[in-house]
């Protein structure tokens, strides 16, 4: 169970107050914290827990919840050869996390994707451009209210999509 | 004292060695690289946009085209992942034969990078003989999938069809005849000093360094670590095979070479393992709320037609949830994390692809060297800009 | 009859034109303009197994020394104003070709960073469908263009700034 894991004991004991929710889904663990703790947390993960490997940074789009995107950051560790999933919520009104670039080098390309694609800004980030856009595009395609085919194009209305 | 000023020079997104349309901003002090700033994106295609307007079946055939050398690696990360989603099990048929076919995806994934590295380099003999080999790799996969590169061959569940009559001895043939081509590649390089002037010492990445910048796969290997997916966290019966997973010392160009020339060696030695594993059965698994049914049924009865016709436009509604899903593709790690709201679609589908992080750590590889070396350090990194932008 | 026209109607002119399409025909010089999927089948078109080189075809990294473009792979919109450079770069007489379903129309990536089609912006010569075409449809392609090329008049005169080229069967 979820609360056996190395990890989530440790978390628990140390950021009781920043975690809002754990969660086991097909043996893979999910924890959610609060935004303002996270660079702390992420690096007691790296230390403490040997969680080296930062795999992925990405975000995901809760369109009419509240609070809007849901930041993902997908751990693993080498020498343990296990996963961790730490997620944080940002709302739509106050749009920006505190960037984890410190602690894994990894994450400045990986939270540029995030920006460019999800308009999520990030606090002290080295060098926040835009990385698949062109540099004058306007809006972020992966929000869930940026039409697939783009704004200035009709949808093809002669299939399912 | 005079001042000295760098030169900015713009390499690509049209450049033969690129390998495709990435473009590298570079200053240079004379020969010397001071800094560069990648800009990718130029083939960004809204791969991950469009899957979620896609049933989890359609969504299958976008994977093909990341990572276009390695399809059948994206396809396996892909089905792995929803698999896992759904907690439905493979049969082992259809796993002995994905382990077969992504293994020889490997082959095929690294025999271009050999081709194209070898060829920026200089050594434009390897390329004739790698892609005179790919090509036989080809031919077995057109045979299976009934397409040359996007093969689009496993399903939700298993395989799309059973292997054709005649598979066994054909991968038999590559079995036996690729050892002896490696020999020819490792005859012509290996001791090569045109070859060891280029690669021995260029583009050195310390492991720990390469494990900050998130590097994996081959590259990360070369560097000293020992760590493989198949090995650490197996996925479709690949623990029961035995296997070496070999890594550098000197973490450069050359090192990294060694590794996948070994891996090659070792993918056919998996591939021949996993033919002798391979027993009658079935190859999808007894799920019909998800299984397209057998192709007699579809044609000789009104009910499976129907079954067909319902999956195939409708989809399979897939519980609510999220996993992060990862396979060892020939560049490294390749992950898909899927959240379901419950419906036919994903909600979302975002790919880690390994190439992305990789070039990330382009400017710690090449910072300081000459400017030709930067090419060997594009071919060593083995990057695919399909991936890299989606 | 008049100095205006020296080469006229007559005969040498219609030769001469074969003489110089022949010679086109039989010496394209691509660009490697690799874009996706497609260009990996364009290298192995050009590599051992299909042998391009046996049509005289062989694939230049520089723009000013070609004379066709193979378009191989998805265009994107970031990638658009550099397709059009690379093409103004090259030299007249020039040839596009649009390999693969991509560059033709857009193929399955109708989203908003795709360009639906080449045709949008370049002249297309010859369309290759297939995602992607086989290196056998690539090389029909181009011996099409080649077909093509055979067919083309005042391939000379237009050379030496007398009236345009133009296609016998158009």
């Amino acid at each position: 169970m979820a609360e056996n894991n190395r990890a989530v004991i440790k978390l628990k004991e140390r950021f009781a107050a920043d975690i809002v929710d754990i969660k086991e889904f097909r043996g893979e663990v999910t924890v959610t914290v609060k935004k303002e703790n996270i660079v702390d947390i992420c690096s007691f993960l790296k230390t403490a827990l040997a969680f080296n490997l930062l795999t992925d940074v990405t975000a995901v789009d809760y369109l009419g919840q509240e609070p809007r995107f849901m930041m993902v950051y997908n751990l693993y560790s080498i020498p343990n050869k296990d996963r961790l999933r730490i997620k944080a919520q940002v709302s739509e009104s106050c749009c920006s996390i505190d960037t984890v670039y410190k602690v894994w080098s990894t994450a400045e390309w990986l939270e540029r994707e995030v920006y460019d694609l999800f308009g999520i800004t990030f606090n002290s980030h080295p060098d926040l451009r835009r990385i698949l856009m062109t540099d004058d595009w306007a809006g972020h395609p992966l929000r869930k209210d940026y039409p697939l085919q783009g704004p200035d194009r009709e949808p093809y209305k002669g299939r399912l999509s | 004292m005079a001042q000295i000023e760098t030169m900015t020079l713009n390499m690509g997104p049209q450049h033969p060695s690129t390998h495709g349309v990435l473009r590298l901003v570079l200053e240079l002090d004379g020969e010397i690289i001071r800094k560069i700033t990648p800009h990718i994106g130029y083939l960004h295609r809204g791969i991950e946009k469009l899957s979620e307007y896609r049933t989890y079946h359609q969504a299958l055939p976008l994977t093909d085209r990341m990572d276009y050398l390695a399809p059948m690696s994206n396809n396996l990360g892909y089905v792995l992942a929803v698999e896992k989603l759904l907690g439905i099990e493979v049969p082992e048929r259809a796993q002995t034969v994905r382990v077969i076919t992504a293994e020889l995806t490997r082959l095929k994934s690294h025999l271009v990078w050999l081709a194209c590295h070898a060829l920026d380099i200089g050594a434009m003999t390897v390329f004739i003989y790698a892609f005179r080999e790919r090509e036989k790799v080809m031919q077995l996969y057109e045979k299976l999938s009934g397409a040359r590169m996007t093969s689009n061959y496993y399903r939700v569940g298993g395989l799309s069809a059973d292997v054709y009559a005649g598979f066994e001895k054909d991968v038999q043939e590559i079995i036996d005849t690729f050892p002896g081509f490696f020999d020819t590649y490792e005859g012509l390089l290996t001791k090569n000093t045109i070859w060891l002037q280029r690669t021995v010492g260029n583009g050195v990445i310390s492991a720990e360094d390469a494990i900050d910048a998130g590097i994996t796969g081959p590259a990360l290997r070369g560097s000293g670590v020992d760590w493989d997916l198949r090995r650490d966290n197996p996925y479709s019966g690949y623990d029961k095979y035995s296997f070496k997973v070999p890594v550098g010392e000197k973490c450069d160009t050359f090192d990294r070479y060694k590794v996948r020339l070994i891996e090659m060696r070792e993918a056919v030695n998996i591939i021949s393992q996993a033919l002798k594993a391979l027993k009658p059965g079935p190859v999808l698994a007894d799920e019909p709320q998800v299984c397209y049914p057998p192709k007699e049924n579809v044609y000789n009865s009104i009910e499976g037609l129907i079954h067909h016709f319902k999956i195939a436009s409708e989809g399979f509604p897939v519980p609510e949830g999220e996993i992060y899903q990862s396979v060892e593709a020939p560049k490294g790690e390749l992950g898909f994390y899927l959240v379901s709201d419950g419906g036919n679609k994903p909600y979302r589908m975002r790919v880690r692809p390994p190439s992305f992080v990789n070039l990330s750590a382009i400017e710690k590889m090449a910072k300081g060297a000459m400017i030709a070396d930067l090419v060997a350090v594009i071919g060593t990194l083995d990057i695919v800009l399909g991936e890299i932008d989606r | 009859m008049g100095v205006d026209n020296p080469l006229g109607d007559n005969i040498l002119t219609a030769s001469l034109d074969g003489l110089v399409n022949w010679a086109r025909k039989s010496s394209i010089w691509p660009m490697t303009f690799g874009l996706a999927c497609c260009a990996i089948e364009m290298m192995a078109t050009g590599a051992s197994h299909n042998d391009l080189d046996r049509f005289g075809i062989i694939f230049r990294a520089s723009p000013r020394q070609s004379d066709c473009i193979i378009i191989a792979g998805t265009v994107t919109k970031k990638m658009l104003p550099v397709i059009m450079t690379v093409y103004e770069q090259m030299p007249e007489p020039k040839w596009v070709i649009a390999m693969g379903a991509c560059a033709c129309s857009g193929g399955i990536f109708d989203t908003y960073s795709v360009v639906q089609g080449v045709d949008e912006a370049l002249p297309v010569d010859v369309y290759i469908p297939g995602c992607p075409p086989r290196p056998e449809a690539l090389l029909f392609g181009l011996i099409k263009l080649q077909e093509k090329i055979m067919r083309e008049r005042n391939s000379f005169g237009s050379t030496i700034g007398l009236g345009e080229r133009y296609d016998s069967a158009a």
